[in-house]
C-alpha cells in the first residue's frame, strides 16, 4: 500500500489540535492500535510514519489556517507519559529505505516547527508532563522552550546509543550541543545513560528551560505562552488547505499544477511544473503543496526510480507576475506560501535521488522556479541558437531577485550563493542579469547550466546521462550529491542531514545495530546484542 | 563524629563502623530519614510499643523484642550470610560467580530497580499513617507499627544498597526516596498503586495480604540476582515481609470469623446492623485489592523484565527449581488476550518476553490458599457463601486486559453493562462509608472491636490481651 501524506483534524488518529485565540495546542495522545503498518503496537505515545503525518499536517495548517496563533503548545494526552520516541520495533522491523525515509521526514517536520518559529511568529512550546524519551525529546529539543514537570520522577533522555546502539534519529545530538548549548562532556554522559536526568539536573545541563511541580505546571505553561507569543498578527484570517486533487495511475502522478510520468524502465520520473493560467490566482500555494506533496510521495512509495528529470512548462510571464508579487507583497500569507516553497526546495535538496533539469523550448525556469533547476545536481539547456537574451528561442531561464536569497537553503545561503561558493564575485556579475530570459549560451557562459545541447545531439546526449546514472551505484550517488550540493557553512540543518543522518545510516547499516545478534534487531526480545569490539 | 557508635545506633552486618564513606552517606540521610519519619510516619503518638528489632541475621538476632520508643527504633542494615560459592543461576551469564560490585554495564538498570523498590517501601508507610488512631485492639495497633517500622528498615536496606553500590547518584536517588510522597500531587510515589490512602483497616488487612504478597514476589525475584549484595538484602527482607502478609492473612481470618459468628447468631447475612462486615462486601474488597495488586506486575510482556533476566539482575520465582535452561532463548508461553468482539483467543509469546507473567501466576496461585483458608472458616460455620478471585482480567489499568470491560467470571461484556454491574463488584463510596463507620479505636487492654474477632495467639508468646502499646 502506497503511503499517502493526507491528513486532516477531524481525522487524526494520535493528535488534538485545539485552537484558544492566540494560543494553539497539539496533544500527543496515540492510538497504540493504529500504527501505520501491522505487527506493533504504539505503546507510551510512541510513533511511527502514521503519527507524524499527522504532526506535519497539524504544523502546516496552523500557518495556513489559524494566522492568528502565536505559542503553539506541545504536549501529551497521556497521563503518565510525554512521548518514547519512535516504535522501536516499527523500526526494527523496517527496511534501511524506509527508515532513512522516516528519519527525513520527520527531521523536516522538526525542522518545520523551528521555521514557524523563526519565520511566522508561532513559538513551539513543548510542555513535558511525563518522562520524554529519545525521539519524545527530540520532538521537545525542536521547540523553543522546554518547561519539565517536576514530580521527582519526570526525566528527559535519549537512550538510543545505551538500549539501540543507534543514534538519536531526529536532531538530538546536533540540537544538545548546537541549539542549546549543552556542554559536550555533559550532552557525552547524557547520551550514554540510559534512564535520563530529571528535575533541577536537567535544568543545570540546560537539557530543558523551566521545572513546575505538577499543581502548577498548567499555570507555568500558560504563564509561558503568553510569554512566548509572537508578535501579533492583527486582522490575519487563515486560508483553508483543501484536499489535494490528485490522480494517480501506475504510470504517474498528476496534480493541477504538477505532473510526474514514471519510466520504470529507465528507472526515471519525469516531473513538470506547469505555469500558471490566466486566472489561477493561487498558483503559488497550490503549485507548492502539489509538489511538496510529489516529493513526499515519490520519496517513500518509489524508491527504484532514482533519478528525477525536473522540466517546466507553460508562460514564463505568468510566473514572473507571482514572483513579483511575492517579493513584493508585505503580508503575513504572502510570507507563508514564500517559506512553504522554501521549504519544498529544502525537501528537494536532501532527496536522495538524482536531479537533472532539463531547460527546452516551451520551458518557464524564471523565479521561483528557476530554483527547480539551480536545486538539481546537472541543469541541460536545449541550445535553440537563439542567441541574444530577451530573444531565446522559446527555452526560458530568468533569475530574479528571488534567485539571490529569498529560498535560502538549509546551509542558510541561497543556491546560487552556495553554486559559486568558490567566486563569490560572480554573484555581482549575475545580478546585472536579472529578469532577463537568458540564451542558452549566456547560460553556459554564466555557468548556470552544466552544458547546452543542440536539438540534434539533445536526445542522444540526454539518453547517455540518464543511462549513465543509472549505472553507478545509487548509494554512491546518494553521498556523493549529498555532499556536492550543499557547498559553504554548515548549519544545524545541514549537520542533521549530513553529519547525523549519514553517520546513522552508516550505524543502522552496521551488524551491530542490525545484524541478527544486533542491538537494534535484539531490542525487545530479551537477548543481549553481540557487539563486534572493533572501532571502525 | 567519631564518637558515635554506630553499631549500637543502627545495628549492622555491614561493618558500618569500618566504612567511612557509608558513614558519611548515612550521616547525611539519616537525619532526613527521622524528619520524614515525623512527618509522614504515623500519627499517633505513643509512649511505647512492644517491637521487634533485628539486631543480627542469625536464629535469635532477627527477632529481638522490647518495648521501644518509636521514633528510637533501631533501624538496622542487614544481609543474608554470603555465600562464598555462589554463582549466577539464570540469562547469559549463568554459571559465572555472582557481582560483589555493580557492573559498568547494568549499573542504571539496577539503580532503577533498587529505586522503584525502594519507592514501595515508606509509600506503604505513608498510605497507613492515620491507621493508628482507628485500631480495633492494642494487639492490632503493635502490628501496625511493627508493619510500618520494618518498612522503614526495608527502606533502610535498600538506601544502604544505593549508598554502598551508587556513589554520588546513589546518595541523591536516596533522598529522593524521602522527597516523593504517597498522594502528593507534586510529587508522588512511582508506582500508582502506593498513592492510594489505605482509608480502613479491613483495606490494611487486605493490603497486607494482597499487596505485600506482590512484594514478597518483586523480593524473591531480586533474592535471585547476580548482584550478590541486592540477593541478600532482598533474603533477609523476606522474612520480615512473611510476618507482614501473617498480619493480613490472620487479620482476614479474623473479619471472617466475625462475620460468620455473627450470621450464625442473627441468622441473616445482613449483619451490618449488628456492626459486622457482610461477606460480599468483603468479596468486593477481595476484588479491588487483589486486582490493583495484579497491575503490579506490569505488562504481561515486558521488554526490561526480559533484559533483567538476561543480564542476571531479576530472576524468577524460585529460579532454581525451575527445571529448563534458565536462558529461555527458545521457550514459548501462552497468553489469553482479550478480543474487541468479546472472545478470548490464546497468542504464543517468547517466554523470555513473558516473563511478568510467569511471576504474576505464581502469585494468582498463593492469593488462592488465603481464599481456601477464609471458605474453610464459612464451611465449618455451616455457611453456603463461598470467597473467590476475581478473573485477572477483571478490573485491570495495565497490561493486555486494560481498556477492556471483563467480569470476575471473565466474561467480556460492553462498557454500559459492565459500569451497571461494577456496585456489584467493588466497593462503593457506601461500601466505604459503612467500614469506615465501624471503625472506632478500642484502646483498653482485653477489648476489641465489633467486626474482628480476637487473635488466637499474641506476640512472642504473650496472650492477644497483653499491653503491647502504652498511649501517653
Amino acid at each position: 500500500m502506497p503511503v499517502s501524506f493526507d491528513a486532516h483534524p477531524r481525522t487524526y488518529r494520535h493528535w488534538r489540535l485545539r485552537i484558544e485565540d492566540d494560543l494553539a495546542w497539539l496533544v500527543l495522545d496515540v492510538d497504540e492500535h493504529a500504527g501505520l503498518s501491522p505487527g506493533y503496537e504504539l505503546k507510551l505515545n510512541s510513533y511511527d510514519l502514521g503519527v507524524d503525518i499527522e504532526l506535519h499536517d497539524a504544523v502546516q495548517r496552523l500557518r495556513f489556517e489559524h494566522p492568528q496563533v502565536r505559542t503553539v503548545i506541545l504536549t501529551s494526552g497521556k497521563p503518565k507519559v510525554f512521548c518514547a520516541g519512535a516504535n522501536i520495533r516499527m523500526l526494527a522491523a523496517a527496511e534501511h529505505h524506509w527508515k532513512v525515509n522516516f528519519c527525513k521526514f520527520t527531521n523536516e517536520t522538526r525542522n518545520a516547527m523551528e521555521d514557524a518559529t523563526a519565520h511566522s511568529g508561532q513559538t513551539y512550546l513543548a510542555a513535558v508532563n511525563g518522562p520524554c524519551a529519545g525521539g519524545g525529546y527530540e520532538l521537545a529539543l525542536a521547540c523553543a522552550h522546554i518547561l519539565l514537570v517536576d514530580d521527582n520522577s519526570a526525566t528527559v533522555s535519549l537512550p538510543e546509543v545505551a538500549l539501540l546502539g543507534v543514534l538519536p534519529g531526529t536532531g538530538g545530538l546536533t540540537r544538545l550541543v548546537d541549539k542549546r548549548g549543552v556542554r559536550r562532556d555533559l550532552a557525552d554522559v547524557f547520551a550514554t545513560r540510559p534512564d535520563g536526568v530529571k528535575g533541577a539536573t536537567a535544568l543545570a545541563w540546560r537539557l530543558v528551560d523551566e521545572l513546575a511541580p505538577p499543581r502548577r505546571f498548567d499555570d507555568a505553561v500558560r504563564h509561558r505562552a503568553r510569554a512566548l507569543a509572537g508578535p501579533p498578527r492583527p486582522g490575519a484570517r487563515g486560508v483553508e488547505l483543501t484536499p489535494l486533487r490528485r490522480t494517480e495511475t501506475p504510470d504517474g502522478l498528476r496534480y493541477d499544477h504538477v505532473t510526474a510520468d514514471y519510466d520504470r524502465a529507465a528507472g526515471t520520473v519525469a516531473v513538470t511544473v506547469h505555469a500558471p493560467g490566466p486566472d489561477d490566482e493561487d498558483w503559488p500555494l497550490a503549485m507548492t503543496r502539489q509538489l511538496d506533496d510529489l516529493i513526499l510521495r515519490l520519496r517513500v512509495n518509489e524508491p527504484e526510480l532514482g533519478t528525477w528529470l525536473l522540466r517546466t512548462a507553460g508562460d514564463p510571464a505568468a510566473v514572473l507576475a507571482h514572483d513579483r508579487r511575492l517579493r513584493t507583497r508585505d503580508d503575513w500569507l504572502t510570507s507563508e506560501i514564500v517559506h512553504h516553497f522554501k521549504r519544498t526546495l529544502k525537501r528537494l535538496d536532501v532527496t536522495s535521488r538524482s536531479l537533472v533539469a532539463l531547460i527546452e523550448p516551451g520551458s518557464c525556469f524564471a523565479g521561483p522556479l528557476a530554483e527547480l533547476a539551480l536545486a538539481a545536481d546537472r541543469q541541460y539547456v536545449l541550445d535553440t541558437d537563439g542567441d541574444t537574451d530577451g530573444d531565446t528561442g522559446g527555452v526560458t531561464l530568468t533569475l530574479t531577485e528571488a534567485n539571490l536569497g529569498l529560498f535560502p537553503m538549509g546551509n542558510g545561503l541561497s543556491r546560487l550563493a552556495s553554486r559559486f561558493w568558490g567566486d563569490p564575485g560572480h554573484l555581482d556579475l549575475l545580478a546585472l542579469h536579472l529578469d532577463t530570459p537568458l540564451a542558452p549560451a549566456r547560460a553556459l557562459e554564466l555557468g548556470l547550466v552544466t552544458d547546452a545541447l543542440d536539438d540534434l545531439d539533445w536526445d542522444e546526449e540526454i539518453r547517455l546521462v540518464v543511462e549513465g546514472r543509472a549505472a553507478l551505484s545509487p548509494d554512491a550517488c546518494t553521498g556523493m550529491e549529498a555532499n556536492h550540493r550543499f557547498a559553504g557553512p554548515e548549519t544545524v540543518e545541514t549537520k542533521i542531514f549530513g553529519r547525523l543522518s549519514a553517520w546513522q545510516n552508516w550505524i543502522f547499516n552496521r551488524p551491530n545495530a542490525s545484524g541478527e545478534a544486533g542491538a537494534l534487531a535484539r531490542y525487545g526480545t530479551g537477548r543481549r546484542a553481540v557487539l563486534d569490539r572493533k572501532r571502525v | 563524629m567519631a564518637s558515635i557508635n554506630y553499631d549500637e545506633k543502627i545495628p549492622n552486618n555491614v561493618d558500618l563502623a569500618g566504612d567511612r564513606r557509608l558513614q558519611r552517606a548515612l550521616e547525611g540521610w539519616q537525619p532526613k530519614f527521622l524528619d520524614w519519619w515525623g512527618e509522614m510516619g504515623p500519627t499517633l503518638r505513643t509512649t511505647s510499643v512492644y517491637l521487634r528489632t533485628a539486631v543480627s541475621v542469625g536464629r535469635d538476632g532477627w527477632a529481638h523484642f522490647d518495648q521501644v520508643a518509636v521514633p528510637d527504633y533501631r533501624w538496622g542494615i542487614f544481609l543474608a550470610d554470603r555465600d562464598p560459592d555462589r554463582v549466577i543461576g539464570f540469562g547469559e551469564h549463568r554459571g559465572e560467580p555472582v557481582w560483589q560490585q555493580v557492573p559498568g554495564e547494568y549499573r542504571a538498570d539496577l539503580q532503577r530497580l533498587i529505586v522503584v523498590q525502594g519507592d514501595t517501601e515508606p509509600a506503604s508507610v505513608e498510605q497507613q499513617k492515620l491507621l493508628g488512631l482507628t485500631a480495633p485492639s492494642l494487639y492490632d495497633l503493635r502490628n501496625l507499627f511493627q508493619v510500618n517500622v520494618e518498612e522503614g528498615r526495608h527502606l533502610w536496606a535498600m538506601v544502604y544498597l544505593l549508598h554502598a553500590y551508587f556513589g554520588k547518584e546513589g546518595r541523591e536517588e536516596a533522598e529522593g526516596l524521602l522527597l516523593r510522597n504517597s498522594g502528593s500531587p507534586d510529587s508522588p510515589r512511582i508506582l500508582g498503586a502506593f498513592n492510594e490512602q489505605t482509608a480502613d483497616w479491613l483495606a490494611f488487612f487486605m493490603f497486607t495480604y494482597f499487596t505485600d504478597r506482590d512484594g514478597k514476589y518483586q523480593l524473591g525475584t531480586l533474592k535471585e540476582s547476580a548482584f550478590d549484595p541486592l540477593s541478600r538484602t532482598c533474603e533477609f527482607m523476606l522474612k520480615e515481609e512473611a510476618h507482614h502478609m501473617f498480619v493480613g492473612t490472620t487479620g482476614v481470618d479474623r473479619v471472617v470469623e466475625r462475620s460468620a459468628a455473627l450470621v450464625r447468631e442473627h441468622d441473616t447475612l445482613d449483619i451490618a446492623p449488628c456492626g459486622g462486615i457482610p461477606l460480599d462486601l468483603i468479596q468486593r474488597y477481595i476484588n479491588f485489592h487483589y486486582t490493583v495488586s495484579l497491575d503490579l506486575f506490569g505488562s504481561e510482556t515486558s521488554t526490561n523484565a526480559a533484559n533483567y533476566f538476561t543480564a542476571g539482575l531479576k530472576g524468577r520465582w524460585q529460579e532454581a527449581r525451575r527445571r529448563d535452561d534458565h536462558r529461555l532463548t527458545d521457550d514459548g508461553v501462552h497468553v489469553q488476550r482479550p478480543g474487541a468482539d468479546g472472545t478470548w483467543s490464546a497468542d504464543e509469546l517468547s517466554a523470555l518476553l513473558a516473563l511478568n507473567l510467569d511471576l504474576r501466576d505464581e502469585y494468582i496461585a498463593d492469593c488462592e490458599t488465603g481464599i481456601k483458608r477464609w471458605n474453610r472458616i464459612l464451611a465449618s460455620a455451616e455457611i453456603d457463601v463461598r470467597f473467590a478471585l476475581p478473573h485477572p482480567g477483571f478490573n485491570r489499568a495495565v497490561g493486555l486486559h486494560s481498556g477492556h470491560h471483563i467480569t470476575p467470571d471473565g466474561t467480556i461484556v460492553d462498557e454500559a453493562t459492565w459500569r451497571a454491574a461494577s456496585h456489584r463488584w467493588l466497593p462503593t463510596s457506601e461500601d466505604l462509608a459503612f467500614v469506615r463507620s465501624l471503625m472506632h479505636p478500642v484502646t483498653e487492654r482485653g477489648r476489641i472491636a465489633s467486626w474482628v474477632a480476637p487473635p488466637r495467639n499474641g506476640v512472642n508468646g504473650r496472650p492477644w490481651d497483653y499491653e503491647y502499646v502504652y498511649l501517653p
